[in-house]
């Protein structure tokens, strides 16, 4: 396997091919034609970290092609120790999601036609290494995004997908503008590993319109990452577009799509801008802070289940916030404090792939129980825990998991990004712990609500959660379990790569190049 | 002799068997012979047998200063490195045992008490996750593997206090567990955060390492301090986080007995007991007052509850505080000590208490009736004649808890009011400190003469509940048996006889260590203080509880006053004590409310105003200037400009069009005249 | 008589009466018949070149290949004509425009 990444990007697009031949009332058959691509393309995926040699943190398996050379456009992918979890998790989600899409029967073809399409798309976001390439794929997800979003999803869908489909395009065109000022700047290349190098170096003391040129593009950067992390202000889209999409859709949106924020900034603000990493860490911090409370704040208040689980992804992404700014802590000025530094990027990093598991799980979840009783109305249910016990094991597990319970990979990855982060913000992370009883208060109040009390005469015959919905669950509750047990594993794969990137950042940035 | 690997390998099994038995009853429960009970028991008392062969061993070694440890690598990513595992010392083994043994009897107990539960291998496994996860408190060497199992203990007491979740009280008191807890957890882990940027390791022996080279000290140690201290407060229960402890008693009694009286809640003691040398004086001094008022303040909402449980969860709650203010005031080995001889005769009590209300409940069960209270004290008496094993079991364990030599608690409470009146002769400000333990003591008895007196003696004030009443099968009278058992005075003075002195293997094997933050007195003059005071607390503890016992049997078995008179005379403090001082109401009011209503509001404004007016409103600004301009492109630019192009151009297409016959002989004709007009043009 | 200019004048006339034909006659065998004239007209002028102008061979040469244009243009045309008239039951050209509205 010489090509092994690009193997895992374009083999959903083959399956589109497969699917777009074969006729639309086979929907069996579509369905396994997907499912076995998408199982392919997991299989891969666990091969690739299996002969990922974890110990150094430079770029693995690079392929590199001519693309159009004209304007120094290549095909470059390449995987480390960043994009690995991500890709792997990307490969379980959409492998889970077929299954949690079974039950569509609407338009089949053409629905699991954009799902390996999304698929292609969200992959190549995290394998490409040019950045034409990269703002190609970037744009490739947004499209089957809004046709799902819009063809399968609930009774505001069209509305939903338009938002989706226009706030992230907003975003994605200040990030083109940054691009291109990078391209123009820093040597004409779309190569990310030359601008790796080339624009800490080009951009010092470039003034545009009297700001600093770094200020400018980390900010256009930032917003246009921001919208999809969603960082608050920017956040109010996604609730929207989750409620309405269907169950699979949310869940690779919750799953996968939001981290595609984080990695943006990590992999290009944080590498190519590190002076910008310092003059913006401060804000970084106190947006977590405000993405941590305010989304504990509104899930606090939500009737509809979903939403609940939505603005706790808001209030999740906020923790790998403030992880990701506790990289400044290893700088001379902050007095050299490696142990931070590593234990909140490390942290944050885990905590985006353990959101993605857990709100995956969460999402699922949902959408079993409005596939029985039609309605997610939290105030609706009532006693649940005597009529469907194995499904209310599973949400306590999902709840348990996303308020933090020592036991799963979300108090792990937590508690790093607290521990890292706390010596050089010292007051937002005091203030942002307040975040971890709002988590407890949310998640144990809407359970009792849904679960306890005397049970509900009207969902007595409720059927209890079927074989293919566990299938689905299991997994994901098994990863979250064992890495809260054990964590290397994960940290093993990652903490090699993510070292390279905070001496990259302390090393070339400071804060006196940006004053 | 037991050392090195196979004290690991015995700790590995004493914490994990009971989650095998958890993860077993969990998955397979209902399907296995009568419901898996036989494995959670069968994996409780192999712990058992382990843990007392530890404790055997340990009194084989005699060695006040034995200690071992071992880890493994948690995360290591370089520079941030975590390494769990396992502190064995005296304590622990001590810890270990009384787990054991309390969650043995617990199982035991609850073969009967829970028989016909509808979730009965359920609670089988939440009892085995407990276990578990306290296991893993006693065993921890280091803050994180601490702050894991401490909230591990927290999900399995949600989880059994909210057992019959189809009561909404049962429910809502798991809940309020669980977030109540969970706010002494932030401070915990403030102060664990704290610590660890300050020196750099989890690990309690580099802490300590590092707290006496002055890598933390002066305010950002008492910070941390008092930060982990707040663990201690939420999940011991003391002032103001004492509210969930009695709502928690929703649960079953068997797991009151266990968790919420015996093991769980004396977590937090044990988290300041091994925590102690990091404690600066400050820090000290508020443990000191928070134990001290607690103590006092449960004391005395205990005197009017009626609820059976609910006295016994207040005096929980109250001798919890003076174990708090045993280690305030430095002398944290009577904490200890209390801790265990608080956990043999609590649980007693519990068990007892659950004998009553399992007769009761079978009771007014044959008689058709379910609006009687059957926890209601009112509603009790004379029980002494039906039931004699418990009422027997019962007094003795309350004699121990009232402080009455011979008994064990007269030992351990007496170590505690001699080190906090030793503290209050060494810092004459701090006189209240005293006075609390003291007057807390006085009301102690009482009340708890109280209890046995309404229950066991009088007249019965139901006859009919009273003719079904009969004593509980031996299953439950066993474990009240051993524990009342346990509660003489001669377990823990051993090898020494002496019945009112505390000197026995418990003081020779478990030396307290000198405190490592600068400021506070030496182990050694602590001892002194506290040798000095002994004889002066001992006679002053014997006068308080002498009267409380007095008065109480005055009050309610001679009928010399009456309790009735008394409450409407101090109508204003009875109502304040009979309703908890008020504070689930004024929680309530100034803090859950506001906290909804707030979280509401940002709900609206992030929902309803910021989404629907501002980010929507770029939606209508855009789509009002693409009006605009859509105006302007069609009826100006389009319609007038380009469309009027287009009419002009029609209009002469028209026109010429005419020209178009169509008849190619007109087209030659045309032609010819071109040929002849170009001709002629040429010439000219 | 035996110079150019007689035979071209000669050729002008022709191609003028064939124009004539083709220009004002409204039956479609009578227009042929004008082309036809036209082409000989071509044909005269050829042939006068290669007599008088130094065309030589040239110029017969291509007379004979204008011939057996002209017989091809012919047989299409008078089958076009043919299918005119099934279609249209006149050989009129006026009558059977489809183009014009």
């Amino acid at each position: 396997m010489n090509h092994l990444l690009s193997w895992i990007i374009w083999l959903p697009v083959i399956g589109m091919v497969v699917i777009a031949l074969i006729p639309r009332d086979k929907t069996e058959l579509i369905k396994q034609v997907a499912a076995a691509v998408s199982g392919i393309q997991l299989a891969l995926a666990l091969y690739l970290w299996r002969i990922f040699d974890a110990a150094t943190g430079t770029f693995q398996f690079m392929e590199r092609a001519e693309w159009i050379p004209s304007f120094n456009i290549t095909y470059i992918l390449g995987v480390d120790g960043l994009s690995l979890p991500m890709v792997i998790l990307m490969a379980l989600i959409g492998f889970l999601g077929v299954f949690v899409s079974w039950n569509i029967n609407k338009a089949v073809k053409g629905y699991f036609s954009l799902f390996l399409l999304l698929n292609t798309g969200v992959m190549g976001v995290f394998l490409a290494l040019d950045f034409f390439l990269f703002y190609i794929f970037w744009e490739v997800m947004l499209l089957p995004m809004y046709f799902l979003i819009g063809m399968w999803g609930g009774p505001q869908r069209e509305y939903a997908a338009i938002k989706f489909f226009l706030y992230t395009l907003f975003g994605s065109v200040l990030i083109l503008i940054a691009v291109l000022a990078l391209y123009f700047t820093c040597g004409k290349t779309f190569d990310m590993l030359v601008l790796m190098e080339t624009a800490p170096t080009a951009l010092n003391g470039v003034l545009w319109w009297g700001m600093s040129a770094i200020k400018v593009i980390w900010v256009l950067l930032f917003i246009g990452f921001a919208i999809k992390v969603p960082v608050f202000p920017f956040h109010t889209w996604l609730p929207l577009a989750h409620v309405e999409a269907p169950t699979a859709i949310s869940v690779i949106l919750a799953g996968v799509l939001l981290k595609l924020g984080i990695y943006g900034i990590l992999r290009i603000n944080y590498t190519m801008l590190p002076d910008g990493v310092f003059w913006f860490a401060g804000a970084l911090a106190v947006l977590g802070l405000i993405n941590v409370i305010w989304g504990a704040m509104c899930a606090l208040a939500q009737k509809d289940l979903k939403k609940l689980v939505a603005y706790s992804s808001v209030n999740h992404m906020g923790y790998a916030l403030l992880g990701m700014a506790a990289v400044i802590a290893a700088s001379e000025m902050n007095g050299d404090n490696l142990i931070g530094a590593q234990a909140g990027i490390n942290g944050a990093v885990f905590q985006m792939f353990n959101h993605g598991t857990i709100s995956a799980m969460l999402f699922i979840l949902v959408g079993v129980i409005y596939d029985r009783a039609h309605h997610r109305d939290i105030e609706g249910f009532g006693g649940l825990a005597s009529q469907m016990p194995i499904y209310t094991g599973f949400v306590a597990v999902a709840f348990f998991a996303g308020l933090g319970l020592p036991g799963f990979s979300g108090f792990v990855s937590e508690a790093m990004i607290f521990i890292g982060a706390f010596p050089v913000f010292k007051t937002i992370v005091i203030i942002s712990t307040i975040g971890i009883l709002l988590n407890a208060a949310y998640f144990l109040w809407a359970f009792q609500r849904i679960f306890f009390g005397p049970a509900n005469e009207k969902y007595n015959d409720l059927p209890e959660i079927n074989k293919r919905e566990l299938f689905t669950l299991v997994p994901l509750a098994a990863i979250t379990l064992i890495l809260g047990v054990y964590p290397r594993p994960f940290l093993d794969m990652v903490s090699a790569t993510l070292n390279v990137l905070i001496d990259q950042v302390v090393s070339l940035g400071g804060l006196a190049s940006v004053m | 002799m037991i050392t090195g690997n196979i004290i690991t390998d015995f700790c590995l099994l004493i914490l994990f068997l009971p989650l095998l038995a958890f993860a077993i009853n969990i998955f397979f429960g209902k399907r296995l012979p009568r419901q898996g009970d036989w494995v959670s028991v069968g994996s409780v008392l192999i712990t058992l047998i382990l843990s007392l062969s530890l404790l055997m061993n340990m009194f084989m070694n005699w060695d006040a200063n034995f200690s071992y440890e071992a880890q493994f690598s948690w995360i290591d990513l370089g520079a941030f490195k975590v390494e769990l595992g396992f502190w064995v010392d005296n304590i622990t083994i001590v810890m270990l045992a009384v787990v054991a043994l309390i969650s043995s009897m617990t199982h035991i107990f609850s073969l009967e008490y829970m028989k016909g539960d509808i979730r009965y291998s359920r609670y089988y496994a939440y009892l085995g996750l407990f276990t578990f996860s306290m296991n893993g408190i006693v065993l921890a060497n280091n803050l994180v593997s601490l702050y894991i199992f401490w909230e591990l203990v927290g999900v399995s007491s949600y989880l059994l206090i909210a057992h019959w979740f189809e009561k909404h009280s049962a429910a809502d008191a798991g809940k309020k567990a669980f977030l109540t807890n969970r706010v002494g957890d932030i401070g915990f882990f403030i102060g664990i955060m704290l610590i660890f940027t300050a020196i750099g390791s989890f690990n309690f022996q580099d802490v300590f390492a590092g707290v006496s080279q002055g890598m933390i000290s002066g305010t950002l140690l008492t910070l941390a301090g008092v930060g982990l201290f707040m663990g201690a407060v939420g999940k011991s229960s003391q002032f103001p986080l004492h509210i969930w402890l009695p709502d928690a008693m929703e649960g079953p009694t068997p797991v009151s007995a266990l968790m919420h009286a015996a093991t769980m809640v004396a977590a937090g003691v044990y988290l300041t007991v091994r925590l102690f040398p990091l404690f600066s004086p400050e820090a000290l001094t508020i443990i000191a007052y928070v134990g001290g008022f607690t103590a006092l303040f449960a004391a005395t909402i205990a005197i009017t509850q009626n609820d059976i449980k609910k006295v016994l969860a207040y005096s929980t709650v109250s001798q919890l505080g003076y174990m708090i203010l045993a280690v305030g005031v430095g002398n944290y080995v009577a904490a200890l000590f209390h801790l265990l001889t608080h956990a043999m005769f609590k649980a007693c009590l519990f068990y007892g208490s659950g004998s009553v209300i399992h007769a009761m409940h079978h009771s007014l069960h044959e008689l058709h009736d379910h609006d009687t209270d059957p926890q209601d004290m009112r509603n009790m008496g004379g029980f002494k004649t039906k039931m004699p094993i418990t009422h027997w079991t019962m007094v003795i364990s309350t004699l121990a808890i009232s402080g009455v030599p011979l008994f064990s608690g007269f030992l351990s409470k007496d170590a505690i009011l001699a080190g906090s009146l030793a503290f209050a002769q060494h810092h004459p400000q701090h006189f209240l400190l005293p006075v609390f333990g003291f007057g807390a003591a006085a009301i102690t008895a009482f009340y708890m003469f109280r209890l046995i007196f309404m229950t066991f003696h009088g007249e019965p004030k139901l006859p009919k509940v009273f003719e079904g009443i009969h004593e509980s099968p031996k299953v439950m009278t066993f474990p009240l048996m051993l524990l009342a058992g346990l509660s003489f005075f001669i377990f823990y003075t051993l090898p020494y006889f002496n019945p009112i002195s505390d000197h026995g293997w418990f003081t020779e094997l478990i030396k307290a260590g000198d405190s490592v933050a600068p400021g506070n007195p030496t182990a050694h003059e602590i001892y002194d203080g506290v040798h000095h005071a002994h004889y002066p607390a001992m006679a002053l503890s014997l006068l308080v509880a002498g009267l409380g016992i007095g008065l109480s049997y005055l009050m309610y078995m001679k009928h010399k006053f009456s309790a009735e008179n008394w409450a409407r005379k101090m109508g204003f403090l009875y109502k304040l004590s009979l309703n908890k001082y008020f504070f689930d109401e004024n929680y309530n009011r100034f803090l859950y409310q506001p906290l909804l209503k707030l979280s509401r509001a940002v709900a609206y404004l992030d929902w309803d105003l910021y989404d629907k007016y501002f980010i929507n409103g770029f939606g209508r600004v855009t789509n009002l200037l693409s009006k605009i301009t859509g105006r302007i492109d069609y009826d100006g630019l389009d319609q007038i400009l380009v469309d009027g192009v287009g009419r002009s151009v029609r209009r002469l297409g028209k026109q010429l069009k005419q020209v178009q016959t169509g008849r190619l002989q007109n087209y030659m004709l045309f032609a010819l005249v071109g040929l002849i007009i170009i001709l002629v043009i040429q010439t000219i | 008589m035996d110079n150019l200019n007689s035979y071209l004048f000669v050729s002008a006339v022709l191609f003028s009466l064939g124009l004539f034909g083709v220009i004002t006659r409204r039956n479609g065998v009578a227009v042929l018949m004008g082309v036809e004239l036209i082409l000989n007209a071509a044909n005269v002028n050829f042939l006068a070149f290669a007599r008088f102008g130094g065309m030589n061979m040239a110029g017969h040469v291509y007379a004979l290949f204008v011939i057996v244009l002209a017989a091809a243009e012919a047989a299409v045309a008078l089958a076009i004509i043919i299918n005119i008239f099934n279609n249209f039951k006149t050989i009129n050209v006026d009558d059977v425009s489809e183009l014009r509205q």
